[in-house]
């Protein structure tokens, strides 16, 4: 492209204005990043000094006494992601495999548009939709999952629970829902980079489709896919309402996924505006810093893989 | 030879089989939600909707101001987000060429486009509504605002770098000023680009919930104030929902019933727009 210094011989007033305008849009981009950081941690310093580094491995969380730990709410963050990603991407990638490669386009690109439409469904619908209509369901289904599965040795302990419909694996479940299209239509675009040059060469060689997904188009975009993977679980780790309707917001941390916890972005949805102490808000604010690290290094993590792909291809539109 | 060959065939049909049970399972949930939105809101819709505000458990009601606030918070973030979202992107597109800003200004916007929005309203909590000492609708047009802004740049950059060097250089050649040759040809070009992004990050803010929570707060009554907590549709759907009464429930539908219908629309006018220019 063009030197921004050409155009006429010396720049005019306009140009510089016009420069230095959008220099500093840009910037305040980085400024916003950097200010959310600095603004978090200023804010959750008091509970940091207050209760030292075993604010993050201890389990009290106890507003009477001003008595706070975030082991709980960090925990059921991973957990319940972990549990998302574990059923979602499986199915994305079954899902960007059907569309990309074993439809017919008029039957791939309508279902690609559909998938990416649900995606910009707001994650509060997910949310409704799993406390009104999955949780009634999934309790009936539970008793049976705890005769069932419960009853398996080792795993089994995971399952064993009262039949309520919320708790950890029902908000796990409905993370995999809400993460599924977008997980999947990262997928699908990835998958369509692969030049066809590569493909066709195998399978001149004979290859089965399949073959070519493996060793070829799989090979070709494996850290792309495995960034897109990233930023799905960025996106779950962070997600609010999905999981603040069915997770069921109590302050326990159980060996069985049945009974209901907590994640830090339902604790902060549930509990900040009611927090009525100094310790009690900084305690909230420092579970957000907390949970903003941890995308933060997920997130850039999944960049790096995606811009991998990107920088060998030239440019994608990813 | 032939075991193998027929091997290979099972594997091939297998994981084609798999991928093919797997999109209809997926393609069922996703559409048993949006039939459960429908259903439940279509029979909630009424007229009163719009003319009633919030009500108490157990009396008539609509959601007329948390509408009006949404309108208020949302287009104030679109308004304030749309020039800077669109000056950045000139910025990386047009004059960060060869230069290391432009890459680190890309990547920190792609980590901000993804942050959780709760944090994004733990931001606002703590630089608007803490200083200010009380809930405001301000703290949450800015916290829309700053979901907003990365969606912007980041499609005006990809679509400004779309349009064609001879484009500009046919405009510097005729003695155009840098800043014309940008204002008059790039952004012509690119304005159906830019326009998507403008309506996808709308579609995005419009159903965001976690960041106004703690920002605006809520408020039953009717109330522009945007210094005081007012009402918006989000917050509304959620408290309804939560509630354990059945006529508030029926709202909370109705509500994310108009606020699906709202952002497929914009999703779909999205499509429309970027489609329509790339043909022509």
């Amino acid at each position: 492209m063009l030197a921004s210094s050409s155009g006429s011989p010396r720049p005019s007033v306009g140009d510089i204005f016009f420069r230095s305008l959008a220099g500093f849009a840009a910037l305040f981009v980085l400024l916003v990043l950097f200010g959310v950081a600095v603004a978090l941690l200023w804010r959750s310093l008091p509970a940091f000094q207050h209760f030292g580094w075993s604010f993050l491995w201890t389990g009290t969380w106890d507003p009477v006494r001003d008595l706070f730990g975030g082991w709980i709410p960090i925990a059921g963050t991973l957990i319940s992601s972990a549990i998302a990603l574990l059923i979602a991407v499986p199915l994305a990638y079954g899902v960007a495999l059907f569309v990309t490669s074993l439809a017919p386009a008029w039957l791939g690109r309508p279902v690609g548009s559909a998938i990416e439409l649900l995606a910009a469904i707001p994650s509060i619908i997910y949310g409704m939709w799993g406390l009104f209509v999955f949780a009634p369901l999934f309790a009936k289904a539970e008793p049976w999952i705890s005769a069932h599965i419960g009853t398996l040795p080792y795993l089994g302990v995971l399952f064993r629970g009262p039949p309520m419909g919320i708790g950890m694996l029902t908000a796990g479940l409905i993370l995999a829902v809400m993460v599924l299209p977008f997980i999947a239509s990262i997928m699908r675009d990835v998958f369509a980079v692969v030049p066809p040059m590569l493909k066709e060469s195998a399978y001149a060689l004979g290859a089965t489709p399949w073959e070519v997904q493996r060793h070829v188009v799989l090979a070709y975009t494996r850290s792309a896919v495995l960034g897109g993977i990233f930023l799905g679980l960025g996106r779950a780790l962070g997600e609010t309402m999905a999981v603040t309707f069915v997770i069921g917001n109590a302050h326990q941390l159980s060996s069985s996924l049945l009974k209901p916890g907590n994640s830090i972005a339902a604790l902060l949805a549930n509990e900040f505006a009611e927090a009525s102490s100094p310790l009690y808000q900084s305690s909230l604010l420092a579970l957000g810093f907390i949970l903003f690290v941890m995308t933060l290094v997920i997130l850039i993590l999944a960049r790096l893989l995606l811009w991998r792909l990107e920088t060998a291809q030239g440019k994608a539109g990813l | 030879m032939n075991a193998l060959y027929a091997r290979r065939r099972f594997w091939n049909f297998f994981h084609f089989g798999m991928a093919m049970l797997v999109t209809v399972i997926g393609l069922v949930v996703l559409l048993w939600i949006t039939w459960t939105t429908l259903r439940f809101g279509f029979s909630a819709l009424n007229l009163q909707l719009f003319r009633m505000d919030t009500p108490a458990p157990g009396n008539p009601g609509g959601l007329r101001n948390a509408f009006v606030g949404s309108l208020l918070l949302v287009g104030l973030a679109v308004l304030a987000g749309t020039p800077l979202g669109i000056l950045a992107g000139t910025f990386l597109a047009e004059f960060s060429q060869g230069r290391r800003i432009g890459g680190v200004v890309r990547f920190f916007n792609d980590i901000l486009l993804s942050a959780p929005s709760i944090v994004i309203g733990l931001f606002a909590y703590s630089v608007v509504v803490y200083p200010m000492g009380h809930y405001s609708g301000w703290a949450g047009a800015v916290a829309l605002a700053i979901i907003f802004v990365p969606v912007v740049l980041r499609t005006t950059d990809e679509m400004l770098r779309l349009v064609p060097g001879s484009l500009r250089e046919a405009a510097l050649a005729l003695g155009a000023p840098y800043w014309t040759m940008i204002l008059r040809v790039t952004y012509r070009a690119a304005g159906a680009g830019i326009l998507t992004g403008i309506l996808l990050a709308l579609a995005r803010i419009s159903g965001e919930t976690a960041p106004l929570i703690f920002t605006v707060l809520n408020n039953q009554f009717w109330s522009t104030d945007l210094g005081k907590p007012i009402a918006s549709l989000p917050v509304a759907i959620y408290q309804f929902a939560m509630s354990p009464y059945a006529d508030l429930q029926a709202l909370a539908w109705a509500g994310a019933l108009v606020t699906v219908i709202f952002i497929l629309l914009l999703s779909l006018a999205a499509r429309y727009v970027l489609h329509r220019s790339q043909r022509s």
